[in-house]
């Protein structure tokens, strides 16, 4: 069955690492950690597509007489520019945490949920 | 990899979370160069493990750098990833094997810029030529998500001493009941 | 700021330089080989951010103010679109870099320069707002406030 199935394996890698990074994100109560978690589901994406571009006996994408094969550029330059903006992102991301902990003092869903409530319930007190 | 991921999953302190997802951006890095990726293995070197852990470690400083004690197994979000994952998986069986010349993705506009680029571009990194040339709009675009997220950052906590004054209605409901 | 770390004072000081110095040979040899404006961008700003992680957030600020960062940002964008718009002036397509010089291939080589070191630009002027804005947030209270621009 292994071998049957074996050029398959960085697939599978890939969706390993993306259900990790999934898991993260929907199971963990931590903002920053959350980001984490859609970090690594990011890199398990990169991971498939590159390689898909990966052709057998393929060289990288830089032109020289003496090289015939080349592996496909372009989920190499789909991929380099998301790195850069998956990172820019993260970093917005990360400021979004920052701002919840100075409004609410605390970077724990849970927390932020019940401190969300109890405002609820203190203003239909009050009206 | 997986076990850094993995690691990551369990560990309950931030700082050495973040610091494993410095680990991952590199091993990452090294599984590109393995398949013939080099501009993106060097990007993702920098980025990952440099950028990105320094600003995670700058808000872990603004924050706290320990997780609070969790549930050890959630079992909900547990069978919705591996019913996930093995759906994925299921998907994967028609795909084309790793490093297949005739797979769909190397056969539209691949072998152009391959064949062509050194004449119609120039450059002999392809990758350069289509990034900049081939396919300049997107490029233009994503230059401009991080312009907007540079922007985004600087318009949520770029302005200390104002927020001062207006704390959000929230923080004030909260000191109200508690007191 | 960790006026004890002489080590790691020296060590930087020796490093920041080739730092700078292959950001820049990343930035103009990546037609070459790997590299282009989105890496360069990425270990200009490294450089910035490892010698404000070092000296101090308000040493880097008087190195490369943050008024001069948001510039970068602004005008690597602008010197990307603005390439675009000059082909289309000289009565080309947008981004068409063929037609800004006098054969093809000049023009493409002179057009993916330009735009290159646009990203590089707009990359570079990112990464170091974002730094400084998170490290000021981290000084709290002894940094002089934002300067608004």
């Amino acid at each position: 069955m292994f071998e049957i199935h074996a050029g398959l394996f960085n697939y599978w890698v890939a969706i390993a690492l993306m259900m990790v990074g999934f898991y993260i994100v929907i199971a963990q109560g931590n903002l920053v950690k959350k980001i984490v978690g859609i970090n690594i589901f990011q890199v398990a994406v990169f991971v498939f597509y590159i390689s898909m571009g990966k052709v057998d006996g393929g060289s990288a994408p830089i032109l020289d007489e003496s090289i015939k094969v080349y592996s496909n550029p372009l989920p190499h330059v789909l991929i380099l520019t998301a790195i850069v903006v998956g990172v820019a992102t993260t970093a917005l991301a990360l400021a979004l945490v920052v701002r919840i902990n100075r409004s609410y003092g605390t970077i724990e869903e849970r927390e932020i949920i019940t401190i969300n409530h109890k405002a609820d319930h203190d203003e239909d007190t009050r009206s | 990899m997986a076990a850094t991921a993995v690691s990551m999953l369990w560990l309950r302190d931030l700082f050495a979370v973040v610091m494993l997802s410095g680990i991952y951006s590199l091993f990452a890095a090294v599984l590109y160069v393995v398949m013939d990726a080099v501009d993106v293995a060097f990007t993702e070197a920098a980025v990952g493990a440099g950028i990105s852990t320094v600003l995670m470690l700058g808000t872990l400083a603004l924050t706290k750098s320990k997780e609070k004690a969790h549930k050890k197994v959630a079992y909900g979000p547990l069978v919705l990833v591996l019913v996930t994952g093995a759906i994925l998986i299921y998907g994967t069986l028609d795909m084309p094997r790793y490093g297949d010349v005739n797979a769909p993705v190397h056969s539209h506009v691949a072998p152009r810029y391959i064949e062509k680029s050194g004449d119609e571009v120039g450059p002999p990194n392809i990758v350069t030529s289509v990034l900049a040339s081939y396919r300049g709009y997107d490029t233009l675009g994503e230059t401009a998500v991080v312009f907007t997220a540079a922007i985004g950052v600087l318009a949520i906590i770029g302005r200390r001493r104002k927020n001062k004054k207006d704390e959000p209605p929230t923080a004030k409901a909260k000191g109200e009941s508690a007191s | 700021m960790m006026h004890q770390k002489s080590v790691l004072r020296v060590v930087s000081k020796l490093l920041i330089p080739p730092i700078l110095l292959f950001a820049l040979y990343v930035q103009f040899h990546g037609d070459f080989g790997p590299g282009g404006g989105f890496q360069a961008g990425v270990i200009f700003a490294a450089a910035f951010i490892l010698y404000g992680l070092i000296f101090g957030i308000a040493t880097a600020r008087r190195v490369i103010p943050a008024v001069a960062t948001r510039t970068m940002l602004a005008f690597g964008l602008l010197l990307y679109a603005g390439t675009g718009v000059w082909s289309l002036l000289l009565g080309g397509e947008f981004l068409d870099y063929s037609i800004l010089a006098s054969t093809p291939k000049a023009g493409q080589h002179l057009g993916i320069l330009l735009v290159e070191f646009g990203v590089g630009m707009t990359v570079a002027g990112a990464m170091t707002t974002i730094f400084y804005t998170f490290a000021a947030q981290t000084l709290g209270g002894d940094e002089p406030p934002e300067e608004e621009v």
